[in-house]
């Protein structure tokens, strides 16, 4: 028998549960350009989509300074405290 | 250990005999212990010196051998007729945990295991006076020993725990090893190697076991606690304990003497502005590339001459990869995961390599960068492409030669791109240098700014066209006026974002560049870190 010592981390990550599925939107709708070219136009038509369909929801908009970095802590936290749900535009 | 620890309580064992028996101490008499090795010429010497003793005494004592060299014990027993228990010590564990340097070394205690008197080596005086102190506390006559025919002084031998080999498995396996990893039993009929390509801890190269004895040998390549956490790796934000670092050292290939190198490189690549989450995610497919300064060049053996952004060089080699496999199983970057790379490069399994300074007319990179000349320093550039050969083997006139290098950069993503925000790495050849120089000095600045005159074109060469629809789109370029569509554009934002080393062989004219990704705080900046060695 040999042994080797673990090279990853060994951190357990926690399992998050994907939120509920109700077949109802209401409340607030983020929508999150990341800072791809483009995602602006894709967000925009999405936005204009959703104010069509579920007129009773409120939209916000949100951009990340740069798509190559991961999102300050900051603007997670607003987007939490400010949205029931969030779409993230990759794009390109 | 010495005989002026008396009263120590010696730590228990269990050890087999030759018999297959179980023999454990503290026995509850008194015990003369006795570690040998059978192919020490002292050790022999001693064999019937304690064979008489258990004649003697071992009604009332347990005269014990604990024979550290496997098999040995049964030529030592047929050698000397001994009838004493030998016991397997070939394990060492006992030697290592009762921490004496030479065998012989024999322990005379209490029942319970206390220390009474120890000796290691043979000095017959030494000797003599153990043999009367165990008869007084035994109570029991002097054992049959010719003591005179005996030699006045022999010295031992090393105890076998010592061997590097085994003293380092001892100590990772001891309770105060400084080894906190979770430890993967690989059972003896699976395949080490592929075990770990399995558990999918190698970027497709075979990869060196990380056993406990391996790190704690890495270990030693750093004065830093095994548990300091030297930074956060992209993309899981997960802590790098040194430990960490040292184990995937150790699957890389790395000597520990290259360890500070890897420490200061994770440093290096794990700041927000290295941006190590963007140069793994990025599909344009980027890397780390390593250039190290300062005498720790020279004093870990790379190369920074013929072949030295090539293969064959394990520092260079393994010092890159460690900073992979870093980022890959600690931080958790994977192709296909978070790395999304379109083509990717072959500087994600590796790319390190020192600068040349002592072939260089100009201020190292490290001392440009506001080091001094004597620290050692690892400076990461984000890049994408590399190295791209520059060919120019006939011009004779520095401005010519700096010409080339230029036209060389042209095609930094694409050769129609001017303004670009992205660094580039050129690396000057020795014969390139020569040329630069063969006139007198020809300064970095002077090379940079010959660059960026030499890559300048109209902006309108930038606008769509039908050769190719990268650039301005025609739509922004018919805003502009035929004065902002001849305005000359250089090939970079700035000439800062020109970085210059020195490295190869003194024959070729063959200068190289590794090409960047995005600069600044969209993207990625070179990081220097220095290193602590």
């Amino acid at each position: 028998m040999t042994i080797i010592l673990d090279p990853t981390d060994e951190r357990v990550p926690v399992e998050r549960q994907i939120t509920a599925r109700t077949g109802d939107i209401s409340g607030v709708i983020g929508l999150l350009d990341i800072r791809k070219p483009r995602g602006n136009v894709l967000l925009d038509e999405l936005q204009s989509l959703l104010a069509t369909r579920y007129p009773q929801v409120e939209i916000k908009r949100y951009e990340k300074p740069t798509f190559t970095k991961p999102a300050p802590n900051d603007l997670r936290l607003k987007i939490r405290s400010e949205c029931d749900f969030l779409v993230e535009a990759l794009a390109d | 250990m010495t005989t002026t620890q008396s009263g120590f309580a010696l730590p228990g064992f269990e050890l087999t005999d030759m018999a297959g028996g179980e023999r454990r101490f503290p026995t509850g008499r008194h015990s003369l212990i006795c570690f040998l090795k059978e192919d020490c010429h002292t050790c022999d010497l001693v064999g019937p010196v304690l064979q008489a003793f258990h004649q003697a005494w071992g009604d009332r004592a347990d005269i014990w051998v604990l024979g550290q060299s496997g098999a040995g014990n049964a030529v030592m027993r047929d050698r000397h007729g001994l009838t004493l228990p030998l016991l397997d010590e070939t394990a060492c564990k006992t030697s290592f945990a009762w921490d004496f340097e030479i065998v012989p070394a024999v322990f005379w205690t209490d029942a319970k295991g206390a220390l009474k008197s120890g000796l290691e080596g043979f000095l017959r005086e030494e000797w003599e006076m153990l043999a009367r102190d165990i008869a007084a506390d035994l109570d029991a006559p002097a054992a049959p020993v010719d003591w005179d025919n005996l030699p006045a002084w022999r010295p031992g031998c090393g105890s076998k725990h010592l061997d590097p080999e085994i003293n380092d498995r001892l100590r990772a396996e001891a309770e105060n090893s400084p080894i906190r990893a979770r430890r993967i039993e690989i059972a003896s009929a699976d395949d080490i190697a592929e075990f770990m390509f399995d558990q999918g801890f190698s970027d497709g190269l075979p990869l060196v076991p990380p056993t406990p004895e391996r790190v704690l040998r890495m270990l030693a390549g750093t004065e830093r606690g095994t548990q300091d956490v030297v930074a956060v790796a992209p993309p899981n934000m997960a802590p790098v304990t040194i430990e960490k670092i040292a184990i995937n050292a150790v699957m890389a290939g790395c000597r520990p003497e290259y360890l500070p190198v890897v420490i200061a490189a994770l440093e290096a690549v794990c700041t927000d502005e290295f941006n190590m989450h963007g140069v793994t995610a990025t599909t344009m497919g980027a890397s780390p590339v390593l250039v190290v300064n300062g005498p720790i060049r020279a004093r870990i053996g790379m190369n920074m001459k013929l072949a030295a952004l090539g293969a064959g060089n394990r520092a260079n080699a393994t010092i890159g990869r460690a900073l992979r496999l870093i980022i890959r199983n600690v931080g958790g970057a994977r192709p296909g995961g978070v790395d999304r790379s379109t083509l990717s490069t072959p500087m994600k399994f590796t790319m390190c390599f020192p600068e040349w300074e002592e072939g260089s007319p100009w201020e190292p990179l490290h001392v440009e960068r506001g080091f001094k000349r004597e620290d050692s320093v690892v400076t990461a550039f984000g890049m994408t492409s590399g190295p791209v050969q520059i060919v120019d083997q006939e011009s004779r006139g520095p401005d010519q030669i700096a010409g080339s290098l230029g036209l060389g950069l042209e095609g930094v993503f694409l050769s129609k791109m001017r303004r670009m925000h992205t660094d580039v790495l050129l690396v000057v050849c020795p014969e390139h240098v020569r040329t630069l120089t063969s006139e007198g000095d020809y300064s970095k600045a002077r090379l940079r700014a010959r660059i960026q005159a030499v890559t300048t074109r109209p902006l309108r060469d930038m606008v769509a066209n039908e050769i190719s629809g990268a650039g301005i789109t025609l739509e922004a370029a018919a805003r502009l006026t035929e004065a902002q569509l001849a305005t000359p554009v250089s090939k970079f934002a700035g000439e800062n974002n020109i970085h210059i080393v020195v490295a190869g062989s003194e024959a070729g004219k063959f200068s190289a560049a590794f090409h960047g990704w995005m600069t600044g705080a969209m993207g990625s900046l070179p990081v220097s870190r220095k290193i602590e060695c």
